[in-house]
């Protein structure tokens, strides 16, 4: 594809798109929600060190344990928390079965044994069997969620409920709909590949709100009006920790997360370990298990976020089929004109007619 | 959650209300009330995508926009076919709407005091950056028109700043209707380049419905503000744009997905663009029957003015609630998900099984 036309769609390298001319490579996240405990340690850890002040009022949503409820101007990072009984666990491996004999495209043959797989027992999820009692041996516990996962798989005999939890964050999108549509020039592409808003250029114009099809970025409110918040009126989201990654280090969260659920590194590791992991939880007999943005032919392009997640994404919130809004654009200014012309031929026939 | 089979073995709760005692037990309601039935296609009825962070003054220019494009082409109109009255409303309708169009877009900023960054790039991918440099191109040529206009009117026919302004008229004129179209335009562009359900499945009618609407707000305004013996093109300009903006709009409903366009025909919105389609129809109506009378053109022209507003403001508060409810994003993609793996195309999901 020519330069021009993979501005707007398709795999693409983004950094190198945005002119710069020896970036880094690319940096992404890789968030295993299979092993993700909801303790928010990310939540807590995005907050300190990039100073982001409290997100509205305290209050409870009264859902579930989760009470920050999604993404916002002032939460970069969201956990996410479901309960599931049984039917729902059943629906969730049903369809993770009918992605994988859709035939998605595969890293190694599908055939193939996985190095890993064998060494099942040290990887299996917590998250669907249950965390192991405290005191036992771990690799005990985690062989008998394994040989309970294979069970159930065999005989239909599925846990009675299982707690979802997954730590979301702002995907960095190869094709990210704020940062085309941003009109100042504030939120703009990293040498890291990642997608960050310079808070003194933008002006405020909210036009990236709409634009983001995950609902990530938000224009910050000053909720208390006691003039101590920073940054209000202005477009915020993740940095992915541009000030952290310019001094190779690694993003709080992911340094915070206590399970590794949440892992980065450069975005080629991570869609590996991600392929690696989703294949060891299928042959334990996880057959929920799937990616979500580890795919450079979707619509945005390929997230600079991978997730591992347990079920559909909109479960968790997630549009199940997003599409940069500037994909069309294009057609939508061809439109336009089409339309510029129009007008202009009625006013012409309007004046042109008899004079009276 | 209450699907767990379990819970149908709960004791009764226990009547709430009346005195409590304080602390622990007393406050502790039971979960199960306080947990609604969570409907699995969504993350507890959270949006999935964020609505525009934009109030009432973003319809207001995509409203005034529209009628300062559509007065700059009335203008440049009258002045190219000898109508001193079209010539005169047209110039300086254009310049009042577009400079209140500013000041609405400068209202909605969160930091207007950085306004001027918008013409800090200029970037083709952001229909926003495109319409603040047509914006910008319009009122100085809309200007230049306006001063011509003012020109005639109050200065001496042969002194220096008169000849001066005859000079750039026609170039005045020129850029102005030029600018027209483009401004009354991209906003359709503007609305659709989102993630909003609503606006986006519109992108290939909402420019047709955008452009017409904003002549028959030109029109309205001439015919109210005009002698009957110069209306004709303005009368003329209200029945055909009006036949346009319904057929545009009818054709826009009818192809987008039923779900998406709910939202067009429910609640606020749903009244608003009712009540447009009936004032724009009958706006057009009474102007081709009765436009030749003072009475009849300045009643026309008021209901063709006030749908176009309504149709504004109607499009953008559905668009707003297509974003509030995640049924309007899930519901449509899983479905062309679905189709596009049922035509067998595995390749372009964002969920892969490895």
């Amino acid at each position: 594809m020519g330069y021009l036309a993979r501005q707007l769609a398709g795999p693409t390298d983004p950094a190198r798109d945005a002119a710069w001319r020896d970036p880094e490579p690319r940096k992404g996240f890789f968030t295993d929600t299979s092993i993700c405990i909801g303790c928010k340690a990310c939540e807590v850890a995005c907050k300190e060190w990039n100073a982001i002040p409290q997100d509205g009022d305290l209050n409870l949503l009264a859902t579930s344990y989760d009470n920050t409820g999604g993404l916002g101007a002032s939460t970069w990072r969201h956990v996410a928390f479901i309960e599931q009984t049984t039917d729902r666990i059943e629906a969730a491996r049903e369809s993770g079965r009918r992605l994988v004999d859709l035939g998605m495209p595969a890293s190694r043959p599908p055939d193939a044994p996985h190095p890993r797989a064998t060494d099942a027992a040290n990887t299996a999820p917590a998250g669907p069997t249950g965390i192991p009692p405290i005191g036992t041996d771990g690799d005990g516990a985690m062989a008998a969620a394994t040989a309970e996962a294979r069970t159930a798989e065999a005989t239909g005999t599925l846990p009675d409920f299982r707690w979802l939890m997954a730590s979301d964050v702002c995907k960095h999108c190869t094709h990210a709909g704020c940062l085309d549509v941003c009109p100042t020039g504030a939120l703009f592409r990293t040498e890291h590949g990642t997608v960050v808003v310079q808070p003194d250029v933008c002006n405020g114009c909210g036009y990236c709100v709409p634009a983001c099809p995950f609902g990530v970025i938000e224009r910050r409110e000053d909720h208390g009006h006691d003039g101590t918040v920073s940054n209000v009126g202005v477009a915020q989201k993740c940095t992915l920790c541009y000030d952290r990654l310019t001094e190779d280090q690694t993003p709080a969260c992911a340094q915070a997360c206590p399970t590794t659920s949440i892992k980065f590194g450069t975005l080629s590791e991570m869609l590996d370990t991600a392929r690696d992991r989703v294949e060891v939880l299928h042959a334990n007999g996880f057959s929920e298990a799937r990616l979500y943005g580890a795919n450079a032919e979707d619509g945005v392009g390929g997230t600079g976020s991978v997730f591992l997640l347990l079920d559909e994404p909109e479960v968790y919130g997630l549009p199940p089929d997003p599409v940069v809004p500037t994909a069309d654009l294009p057609d939508m200014f061809r439109k336009a004109g089409m339309a510029a012309v129009a007008m202009l031929a009625l006013a012409v026939g309007a004046f042109a007619g008899r004079r009276s | 959650m209450t699907t767990n089979p379990f819970d149908a073995d709960r004791p009764p709760e226990r009547p709430r209300g009346g005195r409590r005692r304080g602390g622990g037990r007393g406050r502790r309601v039971d979960e199960s009330v306080m947990v609604p039935d969570v409907q699995f296609e969504s993350y507890y009825g959270k949006n999935v995508v964020k609505p525009a962070p934009w109030g009432s003054p973003i319809p207001a220019y995509l409203f005034l926009g529209g009628l300062a494009g559509g007065s700059g082409l009335v203008g440049a109109g009258g002045a190219l076919t000898g109508r001193p009255a079209l010539r005169r409303v047209g110039r300086f309708a254009a310049i009042a709407a577009a400079a209140a169009s500013g000041i609405t877009l400068v209202m909605d900023l969160g930091r207007p005091e950085r306004a001027l960054n918008m013409l800090r790039v200029a970037k083709l991918t952001s229909p926003m950056s495109v319409g603040s440099w047509i914006l910008a191109g319009f009122s100085g040529f809309a200007g230049l028109a306006a001063a011509a206009e003012a020109g005639r009117m109050a200065l001496p026919e042969d002194s220096g700043s008169a000849r001066a302004l005859r000079v750039v008229e026609p170039v005045a004129t020129a850029g102005s209707a030029a600018f027209a179209l483009p401004l009354a335009a991209y906003t359709s562009v503007l609305l659709a380049d989102t993630a909003t359900p609503t606006w986006r499945e519109s992108y290939r009618e909402l420019p047709f419905v955008f452009v017409a609407s904003a002549n028959c707000a030109a029109a309205g305004l001439a015919l109210v503000t005009t002698p009957t013996a110069q209306n004709g093109p303005a009368r003329r300009l209200a029945a055909v744009s009006a036949a346009l903006e319904l057929g545009a709009g009818e054709l826009m409903e009818r192809r987008m997905h039923p779900l998406v366009a709910e939202p067009l025909h429910h609640g606020r919105p749903g009244t608003m663009l009712r009540a447009a389609k009936g004032l724009t129809l009958g706006g057009a109506l009474g102007a081709t029957v009765l436009g030749r009378s003072r009475v009849g053109a300045v009643l026309s022209g008021a209901a063709l003015l006030a749908g176009s507003a309504l149709t504004r403001f109607g499009i953008f508060g559905a668009g707003i609630e297509s974003a509030k409810d995640p049924k309007y994003t899930v519901q449509p993609q899983k479905e062309r998900l679905s189709q596009r793996r049922a035509g067998g195309e595995v390749g372009d999901s964002i969920t892969t099984g490895r």
